[in-house]
């Protein structure tokens, strides 16, 4: 059990606030993969709904912890030479979890029909870049506790990135070859860079993360 | 007391004064200017502690200063004190960074010179070497903590933000430190001077002896205080930049540097526990806040690849080092001149 000084009590407190914010953004990332796979599997239905709830609400709760972050940091005028840097990490990966979000209401209102031949592409570019997004989590986590581990982590999101670039182009070539009407291709190719798009964001934010981490150990 | 007293009194007052304003910026500014520091509570810990150590430890290097030249009539340290204010306050007006245990000794010297009075050379240096070792002591310091910093970062895992809370205490109890060893060390630039003139009659508080030279360590303190108080706050913002920018980890260590060596260089109890074991001993003299702290940072920056170091700013820090004891010494001569042969006053 960690010792909680009165001294340091608030300080703790940010500390968790920080914490939870990145639990939000990997439980965020659950969700969003639960919810393409039941989406993939069985269409719209109340499980899928209730995916979306839960990555919403995580949504608005990291929000929360954002902006109580944000007012504490400036407010007690906290680690003045990292401040900007960890504001800007805390913003764009609220960015990051907010466009979890974004994919699946598309998923609700547009209600995309996935061919069946497809639906392993979906699946596999939606795992990918789950796991970039859960690399760039831990990045970020690393980048407050052990500056000198995030460039493992980096790489590993970096890695992810890519084969999801992969996975897209692959998906797409094969969407754009086959007999679909134009409008029913242009609908799963939106789809299909919504997702990728997830991942290019956790790429920038290790890109961000990869600079301020240099900063702290030098 | 004479009014006369608290006439001549009033040049090491300012001396006391000038060395508030300018070396709480060593112990502090880094902190303040790195925004880890409030600047009122910056002041408050530094008045404070300031006394303390001028109190209880200033006695060792106001020993060595007497050494250097016994002024034992209360118009000559008047003078003596009085130019080197004049020293580090002008060449604080003009930018430049200043000593005032170099200005003190320099007007010494100049004291010396006056009265044919001989320079013991042993003593002066002693003192010269420690305006070398002091830095330099400052500069190992600052790099092996730098490096333990660098070695524990790695292995313990803590949290930024709680490391930040950390070392807002810990900048809170250098600086304490670091203001009571600059007290304890430059005490005896500000009224040392005036020792041997015993201007206050010993007080008992009790069974306490309240001793003349307390008196004057006392007032001395305050004059440091109001200094602290009446215009540290535009050093201690500025005083991060001059060399190159801190972090408030670089701060944390450059202030703990800057006051291992103070406090080496004063304390008593040091020097009786290395003689004790038959260790060579540190010479208790009032050595410079600033080369300390310009020490620690130069060392630091070396570490990192001496990329950071503003190598302009570090040339006008040595000038100005050479530059205050013989600007100090030539007008303390002139004046000291002018105090005997013009108002007629006993200088010797």
């Amino acid at each position: 059990m960690k010792p909680d000084f009165h001294l340091f009590r608030r300080t703790r407190a940010l500390e968790q606030k920080i914490d939870s914010f990145f639990d939000k953004l990997s439980e965020s990332s659950v969700f969003f993969r639960l919810a393409i796979r039941v989406y993939i599997k069985q269409g719209l239905n109340e499980e899928f709904n209730t995916r979306l709830q839960r990555v919403n609400k995580l949504e608005s709760e990291a929000d929360v912890l954002r902006r109580e972050i944000e007012k504490q940091l400036y407010t007690n005028t906290l680690i003045p030479d990292s401040r900007g840097n960890v504001l800007e990490l805390i913003e764009r990966s609220d960015e990051l979890l907010s466009s979890l979000e974004g994919p699946l209401w598309a998923f609700t209102i547009e209600k995309p029909d996935i061919p069946k031949e497809y639906r392993q592409g979906f699946r596999k570019l939606t795992n990918m870049v789950v796991k970039a997004v859960d690399e760039v989590g831990l990045s970020g986590r690393a980048f407050f506790r052990s500056p000198h581990d995030v460039p493992a982590y980096n790489h590993k999101v970096m890695l992810y990135e890519k084969e999801a670039d992969v996975i897209s182009t692959e998906l797409k070539k094969a969407i754009f070859s086959s007999d679909l009407d134009l409008a029913h291709k242009l609908h799963l190719r939106e789809f299909v860079e919504n997702i990728d798009n997830v991942a290019d964001l956790a790429e920038d934010i290790a890109d961000r993360l990869a600079i301020f981490a240099i900063k702290r150990t030098v | 007391m004479e009014p006369l007293v608290l006439l001549f009194l009033s040049s090491g007052l300012f001396l006391g004064w000038a060395l508030g304003a300018n070396d709480a910026a060593n112990v502090f500014g880094t902190a303040v200017g790195t925004k880890m520091l409030k600047w009122r509570t910056a002041a408050i810990i530094c008045a404070v502690f300031v006394i303390l150590g001028a109190l209880i430890s200033g006695a060792g290097t106001s020993h060595t200063l007497g050494k250097l030249g016994s002024i034992s009539a209360m118009p000559g340290a008047f003078m003596t004190a009085l130019s080197a204010a004049i020293a580090v306050y002008s060449m604080t007006k003009s930018g430049l960074p200043v000593s005032t245990s170099q200005a003190i000794v320099g007007a010494i010297i100049g004291w010396n010179l006056f009265s044919s009075n001989p320079t013991d050379a042993t003593t002066l240096s002693k003192i010269l070497s420690t305006w070398i070792i002091c830095p330099v002591l400052s500069a190992i310091i600052a790099v092996i903590l730098y490096k333990t910093h660098r070695f524990l970062s790695k292995h313990i895992k803590l949290h930024m933000i709680m490391a930040d809370a950390y070392t807002r205490l810990a900048l809170i109890l250098a600086g304490a430190f670091g203001a009571y060893s600059l007290g304890a060390n430059n005490i005896a630039n500000v009224v040392g001077v005036f020792i041997p003139a015993k201007p206050f009659p010993d007080i008992m508080i009790g069974t306490y002896l309240f001793s003349s030279t307390q008196q004057l360590f006392l007032l001395g303190g305050i004059a440091i205080a109001i200094g602290v108080f009446t215009y540290s706050k535009g050093v201690m913002m500025t005083v991060g930049d001059n060399l190159g920018r801190l972090t408030p980890i670089t701060a944390l260590i450059t202030v703990i540097s800057h006051s291992i060596v103070l406090f080496m260089f004063a304390s008593r109890g040091l020097e009786s526990w290395l003689a004790g074991n038959g260790l060579p001993t540190i010479p208790l003299v009032p050595v410079s806040s600033s080369q300390a702290v310009v020490g620690a940072v130069v060392g630091i920056s070396i570490l990192k690849g001496a990329a950071g170091i503003r190598w302009f700013v570090l040339r006008l820090i040595v000038t100005g080092w050479v530059a205050t004891p013989l600007i100090a010494g030539v007008i303390c001569f002139i004046g000291l001149f002018f105090l005997q042969n013009v108002f007629g006053l006993v200088v010797i």
